[in-house]
C-alpha cells in the first residue's frame, strides 16, 4: 500500500490496522452466508464439514439435496406459494405504492406528513404486532387460512417500500415536464404512462423487488395467517428445521441467496441508469 | 395599437384573438397577485409581459395556458372563453425557462410527441418531425437525447416542439433566462424570424426590458398584479405613463421637483435647487403636486455653445468610459445626481471633478411624472 512520505511509522501500522478492522467486519458479515453454499451440497445428512468435503473429495459433494427439494411436494408447494404469493403482493403494493407516492408527491396534498407517516407505519411498528392485529382482524373478515389474506397482508408491508423508492425517484423529478406534455395536448392519463412513468420506473420496479423480497422472507404474518396450504418458502424451512434436520434446508438457502444477489444487482443496474438518464449520459 | 373603444363599431375577432378580461388571481384567497389585467392580443401579434420577478406576469401566462385556474374574470380565445377547458384542449403551445424536454425521449420523439397524442399517420409525423427539425437547424440531431444537447439547442428544440402541432398561439415564459448573453441575443432572432415566418400569436413573459423592447410589438408592463402601462416599446420608451415604467425600461435621470403650472399643454416644473423646468404635459400632476422630472440620458446634454430648452446647472463628479460611448456623472446642489451618455467622438467634453456644469435638453425630452418611487 503507498503511503503518503510524511507518515510516521504509527500512522502506518494505524491505516493498516484500519484496512484489517474492514475486512473483518466484511468477513464476518458475509460468511454466516457464504458458509452454507459448500455445506448444501454436502453428501452426509449433516450441518457441518465431512472430512471428506475438506479434502475436496469430489465423492464427499452431491446435489441429492437440491434433488430432494424437486421431489418432495411440500417443497414445491411452499415454493409456488411463495411465488404467488409474492408476485400478487408485489403487484398490488407497487400500484398502490406508486399512486400513494405521487399524490403525497403533489405539494397542495394536504397532511403530507401525517399521511406518509401512517403509510409507512407496518415498516415501524414491530412485525409481530403487525401480525397479531392481522391475525384478529382478518380472522372476523374470514380472510385468515385463504390466499386472499396473506396476499392483502403481504401487499401491506410491502407498499411503504415502493412509496419510498418512489418518493425518492420523484424527487427529482421536473413537474415542467407534466405541464409540458399537457401542454402538447397529451390528457393526465396519457402523460402518466408516457412521460411520468418512463421517468420514475426505475423507482418503480426497485420497489417493487423489494415488495416482492419482503414478501418471500416474510415469516411471521405466515405464521399468524396461513393455513397448511399456503405454506410458503420461509415457514417450510422454520418446521423443517424442527422437524427432519437435513441439508434440504441449505439447498433451498443457498437458491434464496442466489436469488436475492440477482435481485440486488438489478437494482442496482437500474439505479445507475436512473443516473445516466438524470445526468444526460444516455 | 388599435384602440378599439374609440373607432365606435365592433372589433373583429382577429384583433382581440386573446382577451383578457377583468382577471384576477389569488392563490390564497387574501393576496391577488394579478389584480386586474385586461389585455387584447391581435391575431399574430407579439405582446410580451415584463416585469419583476413576482410581478403576476408569469400567473398571467399560466392562466392562459390553463395550468391555473381564473379566480374572477375570463379569458377568451378567439371569442371563446376557455376558463373551463382542460389545457390539453386549448390547443396552445408553450416554451418552458427550463426547455421541459421529455429526458427519456430523443429529439425527434420529442418533436413527435404532440403529434402522436394527436393520432397523425406515422408518415405525416415523419415528414413533420424532419422539417420542425430543419426548420430549428438541427437536421443531424434527431436521434440525440436532450441531456446530449447545449442549451441554446434544447430551446431550440423546445421551441420547435411547441409549433409542430401548429397552435395559433405560442407562450414562452422567460425561454432564454438560462442562456447566456450571446445565445440569448441569437435566440431573439431565431424566436422573431419563426414568429415573422410562421405568424402565430406570441405572449412572451420576461424580466429583460432590452429583450421585450427588441421583439415585442406590445408590452405590457407589469408591476405587483397590476398592469402599469401596455405600448409598443417607442411608446414605452419614450413616454412612459408613469415613473415606474420610465425607471423600469431603460436608464433615467430622475429630478424631483413641483408643478408649478400648467398652460397650453406644456407644463412648468420648479425644481429644489430652486431652477425651473418646462415639459410637455401628457399626464402629469396638477399645480401643486410633487412630481417627478425625467430625462433619458441620453437626451441630456453638456452644454456647449448652443442651449436647448431647459438648462440647469450641476457639478460634475467622475465619468465611466463604456467604449462607444461615455457617461458623465453630475449631482445638482439639491442632491439629485444625473447621467449624461455621450457618444465618444471628437467632441466629447474633458471636465475636471467639481467643475459646475450646464446641462441641457429639448422640451420634448423632458417628462414630468408622478411621484410614486
Amino acid at each position: 500500500m503507498q503511503f503518503p512520505k510524511y507518515f510516521t511509522f504509527w500512522q502506518k501500522v494505524g491505516m493498516h490496522s484500519l484496512r484489517l478492522t474492514a475486512w473483518a467486519v466484511l468477513a464476518f458479515l458475509m460468511i454466516p452466508i457464504l458458509v452454507i453454499v459448500p455445506l448444501s451440497f454436502n453428501a452426509e445428512p449433516y450441518f457441518t464439514f465431512t472430512a471428506g468435503m475438506l479434502s475436496l473429495d469430489s465423492d464427499a459433494y452431491s446435489l441429492k439435496w437440491y434433488a430432494e427439494i424437486i421431489n418432495d411436494d411440500k417443497w414445491m408447494l411452499a415454493i409456488k406459494n411463495s411465488f404467488f404469493i409474492g408476485l400478487c403482493a408485489t403487484a398490488i403494493a407497487t400500484v398502490l405504492g406508486t399512486l400513494a407516492a405521487i399524490g403525497l408527491s403533489n405539494p397542495v396534498m394536504p397532511f403530507q406528513r401525517l399521511i406518509m407517516a401512517m403509510l409507512l407505519s407496518p415498516m415501524i411498528v414491530p412485525l409481530i404486532i403487525t401480525a397479531a392485529g392481522m391475525y384478529f382482524f382478518y380472522t372476523q373478515l374470514g380472510l385468515s387460512g385463504s390466499y386472499l389474506g396473506i396476499i392483502i397482508a403481504h401487499a401491506a408491508l410491502g407498499t411503504p417500500f415502493v412509496i419510498i423508492t418512489v418518493n425518492a425517484a420523484l424527487s427529482g423529478f421536473d413537474y415542467s415536464l407534466m405541464r409540458a406534455s399537457l401542454g402538447l395536448g397529451a390528457t393526465p392519463g396519457y402523460t402518466f404512462f408516457n412521460v411520468i412513468m418512463p421517468l420514475i420506473r426505475p423507482g418503480v420496479i426497485s420497489g417493487a423487488l423489494f415488495a416482492f423480497v419482503t414478501s418471500f422472507d416474510e415469516v411471521v404474518v405466515i405464521l399468524f395467517l396461513a393455513g397448511p396450504e399456503q405454506r410458503t418458502i420461509p415457514r417450510q424451512m422454520f418446521s423443517g428445521l424442527r422437524e427432519q434436520i437435513n441439508p434440504t434446508i441449505l439447498a433451498v438457502a443457498v437458491l434464496l441467496v442466489v436469488l436475492s444477489a440477482l435481485m440486488l444487482l438489478t437494482i442496482e443496474y437500474l439505479r445507475a441508469r436512473a443516473e445516466k438518464i438524470r445526468t444526460g449520459e444516455i | 395599437m388599435t384602440d378599439t373603444s374609440t373607432t365606435g363599431q365592433a372589433p373583429s375577432s382577429d384583433d382581440q384573438y386573446v382577451r383578457f378580461i377583468n382577471v384576477k388571481k389569488s392563490y390564497d384567497q387574501h393576496n391577488l397577485v394579478v389584480k386586474d389585467f385586461n389585455l387584447d392580443a391581435r391575431k399574430g401579434e407579439f405582446v410580451t409581459l415584463l416585469g419583476p420577478s413576482g410581478s403576476g406576469k408569469t400567473t398571467c401566462l399560466m392562466m392562459l395556458a390553463g395550468f391555473e385556474d381564473v379566480t374572477s374574470g375570463s379569458i377568451l380565445i378567439n371569442g371563446e372563453p376557455v376558463n373551463n377547458i382542460a389545457p390539453y384542449h386549448r390547443n396552445i403551445g408553450m416554451v418552458f425557462q427550463h426547455y421541459a424536454l421529455f429526458p427519456h425521449m430523443t429529439i425527434s420523439e420529442n418533436l413527435a410527441y404532440p403529434l402522436k397524442v394527436r393520432k397523425k399517420s406515422a408518415d405525416e409525423v415523419k415528414r413533420r418531425v424532419k422539417e420542425s427539425l430543419a426548420l430549428v437547424e438541427l437536421a443531424d440531431f434527431g436521434k440525440r437525447y436532450p441531456g446530449q444537447l447545449s442549451g441554446g439547442q434544447k430551446q431550440r428544440v423546445a421551441l420547435a416542439r411547441s409549433l409542430i402541432f401548429e397552435p395559433s398561439i405560442v407562450l414562452m415564459d422567460e425561454p432564454l433566462g438560462a442562456l447566456d448573453k450571446n445565445l440569448r441575443e441569437q435566440m431573439q432572432f431565431e424566436i422573431k424570424r419563426l414568429h415573422e415566418d410562421l405568424g402565430f400569436t406570441a405572449i412572451y413573459v420576461t424580466h429583460d426590458q432590452t429583450e421585450a423592447l427588441t421583439m415585442s410589438d406590445r408590452i405590457a408592463v407589469f408591476n405587483d398584479g397590476i398592469v402599469e402601462q401596455c405600448a409598443a416599446p417607442e411608446e414605452l420608451y419614450e413616454r412612459p405613463a408613469n415613473s415606474f415604467v420610465a425607471d423600469f425600461i431603460g436608464e433615467n435621470n430622475r429630478i424631483p421637483g413641483t408643478v408649478a403650472r400648467i398652460e397650453g399643454g406644456r407644463a412648468q416644473i420648479s425644481l429644489a435647487d430652486g431652477s425651473s423646468a418646462t415639459t410637455l404635459n401628457p399626464n402629469c400632476p396638477q399645480p401643486g403636486e410633487p412630481c417627478m422630472l425625467t430625462i433619458r440620458p441620453e437626451n441630456l446634454f453638456i452644454a456647449g455653445d448652443t442651449l436647448r430648452d431647459n438648462c440647469i446647472e450641476a457639478s460634475f463628479t467622475t465619468r465611466l468610459y463604456v467604449g462607444d460611448s461615455i457617461r458623465y456623472f453630475f449631482k445638482m446642489s439639491s442632491g439629485a445626481e444625473l447621467m449624461v451618455k455621450a457618444l465618444n467622438d471628437s467632441q466629447a467634453p474633458v471636465l475636471t471633478p467639481g467643475a459646475l456644469t450646464r446641462l441641457t435638453w429639448d422640451l420634448a425630452d423632458g417628462l414630468a411624472l408622478d411621484r410614486a418611487i
